[in-house]
């Protein structure tokens, strides 16, 4: 067993865990996080996607003792208490959900790509989503959702 | 059914090649997106891993006083299109890197892991093979310079002695200096697939002319290789369409192309001897040239 200590959501969460545990299997099954969805397993799918240290990563191919000391944002650290983040506004607002499985990841490529680069064109969202695969959706309405997050956060940004 | 018994996380580079030393049995992992999906797939039974992550200045990218640009074998496929060094002096590895997976994959996977993995789709290879780029592969009592062209042995198997950890990828400024290129990935999606087939073209043309000219190709035989006939053939002619058209000949003849999958051989042997062209034409376009 091996100690490991990950900064979740903004909280910090000590465990002893198997080395073969996996980042997806500590944030579902040891913290109980279960907004992370795995689709594929092996990093084809991007359902799995969190961001660690600022950058997205596939928690499937990502060994739990690996993250230790890394800071992680799940789905679930995208709100602000009742208050969704603008990306999940928008992508409510345009209907850029169908089954929802593979959103998790989506929101936060989204979140990732925006964080880092907030005018991103429509190519460039193309290529920030394309370690996600959705199989309903078709992706059009998910990238108009992309670009309705785009004018909510900076017109929230003027507005403070 | 795999099983981890154990992960080790030296922080220096002696520390590693210490414990690496004493016992060859450990699995090396870099980013980890290539040795998670061989556990899962049952490629290895009870295994130790020995992590490279925590060691300094494994990533760093810098040029060195002579010119040589050194890449540290860590270094992720994002760290490397997004450095200052690899987008001005070597553009083509910046193609290569960018075309690799999709965002999440590339913030993990290193250059270092690609080579080592030895997959014949591996996409920092045939860019690196047009380079000449030297390995730097260190064990604890040596330290050796291979050419890239000389270290893939086979599908997934490189000539890594036991007990040796690459690195660093050193090009010289000889090899890259005024050179241009382009590289260019056949798959059948644009993001998160695997190249059917892979170009990367470097050349120095002056006044119309070949002075050099290197293509390599990746999926087109059992390792990454170099078309030598292609290039020895262009070299001091003048960038023609015939010339072009005869060389996109030359390098179908040097590849083995296989049945798979993915495409079939002879589509293979239609890819390589288009896209090599087109590599070339854009390589030249670059450079300033007309063709």
């Amino acid at each position: 067993m091996i100690e490991v200590t990950l900064k979740i959501n903004g909280k910090m969460y000590t465990r002893k865990i198997n080395p073969m545990l996996r980042l997806i299997d500590f944030i579902r099954d040891e913290i109980k996080l279960k907004g992370t969805k795995e689709g594929c397993g092996e990093g084809e799918c991007g359902a799995c996607t969190v961001i660690m240290n600022g950058k997205t990563v596939n928690s499937c191919l990502v060994l739990a003792a690996s993250a230790n000391g890394a800071e992680i944002t799940t789905i679930e650290g995208l709100s602000n208490g009742d208050h969704l983040h603008p990306i999940q506004e928008a992508f409510i607002e345009v209907g850029a959900v169908q089954c929802g499985y593979c959103i998790p990841g989506m929101i936060l490529s989204t979140k990732a790509l925006l964080d880092e680069n907030l005018d991103a064109t429509e190519a460039q969202i193309k290529e920030g989503i394309s370690g996600n695969l959705c199989r309903c959706t078709g992706y059009t309405k998910i990238v108009e959702g992309v670009k309705i997050a785009q004018k909510k956060i900076i017109n929230s940004q003027e507005g403070d | 059914m795999y099983n981890i018994t154990n992960i080790l996380e030296p922080i220096t580079l002696n520390e590693a090649l210490r414990m690496y030393s004493d016992n060859p049995k450990l699995k090396i992992i870099a980013g980890g997106s290539d040795v998670l999906i061989q556990l899962n797939h049952g490629k290895f039974d009870d295994v130790e891993l020995l992590s490279l992550r925590k060691i300094k200045n494994l990533n760093n990218i810098s040029l060195l006083e002579d010119g040589t640009i050194s890449i540290g074998a860590m270094s992720s496929f994002s760290n490397t299109f997004r450095n200052e060094i690899i987008n001005k002096y070597l553009p083509v590895l910046t193609e290569a890197a960018v075309s690799m997976g999709g965002p999440q994959i590339r913030n993990m996977a290193t250059i270092g892991g690609n080579i080592c993995n030895g997959a014949v789709s591996a996409d920092s290879a045939p860019t690196l093979f047009s380079y000449n780029a030297f390995l730097k592969l260190v064990s604890i009592d040596n330290i050796r310079m291979v050419p890239i062209n000389d270290f893939y042995d086979g599908p997934g198997r490189v000539k890594l002695q036991p007990g040796e950890i690459l690195t660093e990828i050193l090009i010289t400024k000889e090899n890259y200096h005024k050179m241009t290129g382009n590289y260019i990935k056949f798959s059948n999606r644009e993001a998160m697939d695997i190249a059917m087939l892979s170009v990367a073209v470097i050349c120095n043309v002056e006044n119309g002319v070949f002075n050099d000219l290197r293509i390599s190709l990746g999926v087109s035989a059992p390792t990454p290789i170099r078309c030598y006939d292609a290039e020895n053939y262009a070299k001091g002619k003048s960038f023609s369409k015939e010339t072009i058209e005869t060389i996109g000949q030359y390098a179908k003849k040097s590849a083995k192309a296989r049945n798979s999958w993915r495409g079939s051989k002879a589509y293979r042997e239609h890819l390589i001897n288009i896209l090599s062209q087109r590599a070339i034409k854009e390589a030249i376009k670059r450079a300033g040239g007309k063709c």
